[in-house]
């Protein structure tokens, strides 16, 4: 509690001076104890990212951003901030992940309806601290006023927008991990400038933010740009990139699988062409192969992806319902790959 | 395990009084409770499970080394997730020097419960279970350590895996004893791992009931020093009901041991009884691969003296009236494929009997075997290494 009632005593402080200079109302400054000390914050509003929490407006030098090709959950709209404290900024690293200096965080917030119907569910955190990454879930309350820590996750009953009424699965803790992870650490998978728009990072670049433009920036697709004249190739190894290679490469969460859907890997048995399965179960469908050139129903990793029943659904985690668009995309792929 | 890692294992080993034990009692919220204890546990800690059961609609986890999750007993504590509706397994440990002791999971949707690159860690009377009998919709694994140095497996109980029971992959320094494994496809499987040592387990009613296997492609092989002793290997005669595309799913009704590929295998004083394909079937690896780093052959495999009863009175196998008719209404113990790289293939002792499809190269056709009696000099003795799990496991049990 004392945190917050320090933070509280602060913001009338900083009322009480701007009211006696008469100037605009500086925000609240972004509660870099919060995010770098031990503890586990009850309460998201203890960070202070957000200016006004339900309508996602962010604080000084919490930044939004957005991703060329983005992970799917659900059909979930993602508000997507980086957080850097004053004074730092991003490090680009080729075209992987950028790297982040310790007391960043990056906020990412899963909510659904539109406009005057959006509602909050759920503001997933990732908190640079000295030892390493932490990741935390917060889940919103139904007034919107407030997401508190929900270290065990938990579950809400939703529609999505696809129109499907379905058990939404806030992950816990060690979930976060299960995707977050490579090598046993838990790091960020999304902001890869490779992933990123240029015109993002160049305004990065201009606000002292970022330190470079790095080459091989902004390659991968723009997923929403996506139409039936798209080579599928690009697409859907973007789309399984982003939604599946946090576990399926060396060092991750699937790493015994053999399967690598890296961007970057170009060894076809590696990304499940005529790749046997390991311990797929009845994930397997009574397919021989991950993917098998030209028969998309004969392969194992679209019959996974085009379900969502637990033990064969993919991805095990974040997922509730079918991507019919992502689905569609992979199909094309593996349908027009050479047999 | 990196050496931070292990000093904090030190740390904790001599430092138990400062452990906390949690304990966690069904009823209302009982998952939640369960899953953040398991989530805020520190290093050293027990976390116990009082009798009765906890639905799950989302996988466990744990993430903190050194800690044991402790029940009141496999059938007392019970996880149940037979409502889940989430996750690729029942409870999955990440972390090293984990104790899992005394309580059951029942039907979960994917595997019971998965150990991935977690070291040191110790299976003591599990039960993993799902009660709706063999059938293909069941989860693969029972217990299903990955990626790990230094695993024990004992006086456990998986029954219903629609792949391997217990089911030991990618690892090295592995004990697997005094388990019972029964109407899974595969009873116990080591696969692509070293130093194995599978002792006085009970295999009953699977397709199949002791499994060491070698598969290309992954990140781990050359799966070798595997000894399978004094274990019961009997009545395995559950028909395969893995779903297809499985390499488990080739496994023939009635085969008490299989091993394929592998390097170094010492298979002695076990009983069989009633496994009517094959007490044991040795093999090369039989599909298509491209895999420069694989060796395909079973190298090394050495069949010491075992008790073999009624067996190969039924095998199912393609022109099995003529073979029973051949051997005079049984085929002998041991079925080889033949298959040699170089001079070690398979090694038997004294009055060991069998018989050999006569084949001479990995994924040759099954339609070019020319099946007949094994002619090998038995070996007047032999040297095996050593195997199985680190003494500290041992001493952890006591």
């Amino acid at each position: 509690m004392r945190p917050a009632r320090a933070l509280l005593a602060a913001a009338v402080l900083a009322l009480g001076g701007a009211m006696a200079h008469g100037t605009v109302l500086e925000p609240p400054p972004v509660n870099d104890t919060a995010i770098a000390g031990a503890a586990f914050p009850k309460t998201l509003s203890e960070f202070g990212f957000f200016q006004d929490g339900r309508a996602q407006d962010p604080a000084a030098r919490v930044h939004a951003y957005a991703l060329n090709t983005p992970l799917w959950s659900d059909g979930a709209e993602k508000l997507r901030f980086i957080y850097l404290p004053e004074g730092a900024r991003l490090t680009a690293d080729g075209e992987g992940l950028l790297q982040f200096p310790v007391g960043a965080a990056i906020i990412k917030t899963f909510a659904f309806g539109e406009g005057a119907e959006r509602r909050l569910i759920e503001t997933r955190v990732l908190l640079h601290r000295a030892e390493g990454w932490v990741a935390l879930p917060y889940r919103w309350n139904a007034e919107q006023t407030e997401a508190t820590l929900a270290l065990a996750g938990g579950r809400i009953d939703l529609t999505t927008p696809a129109g499907e009424a379905i058990s939404y699965a806030i992950p816990n803790k060690n979930q976060c991990k299960t995707c977050h992870s490579k090598d046993g650490a838990v790091i960020p998978i999304g902001p890869k400038a490779r992933n990123l728009s240029v015109k993002w990072m160049g305004e990065m670049l201009k606000a002292g933010r970022l330190d470079r433009l790095p080459p091989g920036a902004a390659t991968m697709p723009v997923w929403a740009g996506y139409t039936d004249q798209s080579p599928a190739e690009p697409f859907a190894r973007a789309y399984l990139d982003v939604n599946c290679a946090h576990c399926h490469q060396p060092g991750g969460g699937a790493s015994n699988s053999g399967l690598d859907l890296r961007w970057e890997q170009s060894d076809p048995h590696a990304i499940g062409i005529m790749k046997r399965p390991v311990a797929a179960g009845r994930g397997a469908g009574g397919h021989d192969f991950s993917v098998l050139p030209g028969q998309p129903d004969a392969s194992i990793l679209l019959y996974r992806m085009d379900s969502a029943e637990p033990g064969i659904a993919m991805p095990e985690l974040g997922k509730a319902s079918v991507d019919k668009d992502g689905v569609a995309v992979v199909r094309r792929w593996i349908a027009e790959m050479q047999r | 395990m990196n050496r931070i890692a292990f000093a904090a294992a030190l740390l904790a080993s001599a430092a138990p009084l400062a452990a906390e034990t949690h304990r966690i009692e069904a009823g209302e919220g009982a998952a939640a409770r369960l899953q953040e204890a398991l989530i805020l546990a520190q290093p050293g800690d027990v976390i116990e499970l009082g009798e009765g059961r906890i639905a799950l609609t989302d996988g466990l986890s744990l993430d903190v080394d050194g800690v044991t999750l402790r029940g009141a007993g496999m059938d007392k504590s019970v996880l149940d997730f037979t409502g889940q509706q989430g996750a690729g397994e029942g409870l999955l440990v990440t972390s090293d020097n984990v104790t899992l002791h005394g309580f059951g999971i029942e039907n979960p949707k994917g595997d019971g419960i998965k150990s991935k690159g977690a070291d040191n860690i110790i299976y003591n009377s599990i039960r993993v279970e799902w009660t709706g009998g063999p059938k293909a919709t069941n989860g693969a694994y029972g217990i299903y350590p990955v990626e790990s140095t230094g695993v024990l497996v004992t006086r456990s109980k998986v029954i219903g895996a629609s792949d391997a029971g217990i089911y030991v992959g990618q690892s090295r320094d592995i004990t697997v004893r005094g388990n019972l494994v029964e109407f899974n496809v595969a009873g116990i499987e080591i696969e692509n791992s070293r130093n194995a040592l599978v002792e006085n387990n009970i295999a009953t009613h699977n397709t199949g009931g002791l499994l060491v296997f070698d598969l290309p492609g992954l990140p781990v092989m050359n799966g070798g020093n595997v000894i399978l002793r004094e274990n019961v290997v009997k009545d395995n005669d559950t028909p395969n009901f893995a779903p297809p595309g499985n390499i488990v799913a080739s496994v023939r009704r009635g085969t008490g041991v299989l091993v394929m590929a592998n390097d170094g295998v010492l298979i002695e004083n076990n009983a069989f009884e009633g496994n009517a394909t094959a007490h044991i079937m040795v093999i090369a690896y039989t599909q298509p691969y491209e895999d420069a780093r694989y060796n395909p052959y079973a190298r090394n495999v050495i069949v010491g003296p075992n008790a073999f009863g009624r067996g190969g009175d039924d095998p199912q196998l393609d022109g099995k009236e003529m073979l029973l008719e051949a051997f005079g209404g049984a085929l002998p113990p041991v079925l080889w494929d033949g298959i040699v790289e170089d001079g070690n293939g398979l090694m038997i002792a004294e009055g060991v009997t069998g018989w050999t499809l006569n084949l001479s190269k990995p994924g040759q056709s099954l339609a070019e075997a020319q099946p007949g009696p094994l002619m090998l000099t038995p070996l007047e003795s032999w040297q095996f290494p050593e195997v199985g799990a680190p003494a500290e496991l041992e001493a952890r049990l006591k």
